[in-house]
């Protein structure tokens, strides 16, 4: 059976660093942290000044699409993809086959230093995202839900 | 699979419209775009063809209220309802917590509807999930139309299970939201359902 995940404040917490220091580090604008299916979970920089949800929900939509042509020519994916704009560019990577990171950066970085600082902390992120995946399946992971009753569910659409 | 971050108190579910080519998904999540006060929406991302075909999907995320002090939020997505994009509509139902199905009324798109239902549920198993199990509206579209089926005929191809069904027109919004509703109702109720198997 598939259960929620569900990311308390220690996940959050963790992931939120990740993301502040490799956005330090990498000198990037901005970056999120992204589950393979759309669904936005840390970011760091400037990431307010973009659409997340969108930004999450079409990032997760291209790397599902290069996974599948990827496929197609007989490999297992593709793992990273870069984006270059005049000013801004995006680097996108798939984490442990889970999580999608993306940094966002501009002139002020490069593409070297970025793919450096996306590696080193690809492990730190593999670790985190695995550990609230394995405690979202452990009974009283969800303690939100449990509490619900039919009626407040009903009261949401009166 | 819904994500709940308890640290921003949000839950986030994913429901999928699909259904087959030009029976209206794009248009009902156009509608609910369109009738929705800004604050509750995201923008609405449509990638379509120049003929404004889906051609890979439309997004739209919505804040539904609260319940117990958790902000509900839904991602809803449409996929391309032509029959060659079957590739795209499989990626979008991963993870997927809700279905709707959109079903068009005119008496010649019956087999379309029925080989569109059948793809559903053949691209669900490949993900893990079962038809009978998942969260799952239907939604009999464009009823204005001279030549609509009778809906008792749609209802028995299309819903033998008896999951709820509605009647629509979703380019002037009759219906929409009604289908809408019914299927956040199902995904919270299943998410809750599955919450509390998992304490015992």
């Amino acid at each position: 059976m598939a259960v929620p995940t569900v990311m308390n404040e220690d996940h959050f917490r963790v992931m939120s660093e990740i993301c502040a220091n490799l956005c330090r580090d990498a000198n990037a604008r901005a970056i999120y942290v992204i589950d393979k299916n759309g669904q936005l979970i840390a970011t760091a920089g400037e990431s307010e000044r973009f659409d997340s949800t969108a930004l999450a929900s079409l990032v997760a939509g291209e790397m599902a699409a290069t996974g599948g042509l990827a496929k197609l020519i007989g490999e297992e994916d593709f793992n990273v993809l870069f984006h270059e704009g005049v000013r801004d560019h995006v680097h996108i990577s798939l984490v442990a086959n889970r999580v999608i990171l993306v940094v966002i950066f501009d002139n002020r970085s490069s593409l070297g230093l970025v793919r450096l600082r996306v590696k080193k902390v690809s492990a730190e992120l593999r670790e985190i995202f695995e550990r609230m995946l394995h405690e979202s399946e452990l009974p009283g992971a969800n303690p939100v839900f449990s509490e619900i009753t039919e009626q407040d569910i009903d009261s949401l659409f009166e | 699979m819904a994500l709940i971050n308890l640290k921003t108190r949000e839950i986030n579910c994913k429901v999928v419209y699909y259904g087959p080519g030009l029976c209206g998904k794009t248009t009902n999540l156009q509608y609910v775009y369109n009738k929705t006060s800004p604050q509750v929406k995201g923008r609405m991302i449509s990638l379509a063809t120049d003929t404004d075909r889906t051609l890979f999907f439309d997004f739209l995320a919505l804040n539904m209220g609260e319940i117990r002090g958790f902000k509900v939020r839904l991602q809803l997505y449409t996929v391309p309802g032509q029959v060659f994009y079957d590739a795209s509509r499989k990626l979008i139902l991963r993870s997927v917590d809700g279905v709707v199905f959109v079903a068009d009324s005119q008496i010649e798109r019956m087999e379309a509807n029925q080989e569109s239902f059948d793809n559903l549920s053949v691209n669900l198993s490949e993900h893990g999930y079962d038809l009978q199990k998942i969260p799952l509206v239907i939604q009999y579209n464009k009823r204005d139309l001279p030549n609509a089926a009778p809906r008792d005929a749609m209802s028995r191809v299309l819903n033998p299970m008896g999951r709820p069904e509605f009647e629509a027109v979703a380019t002037n919004g009759s219906g929409v939201f009604d289908t809408l509703k019914a299927a956040a109702k199902l995904v919270l109720r299943d998410i809750k359902n599955k919450s509390e198997a998992q304490q015992l």
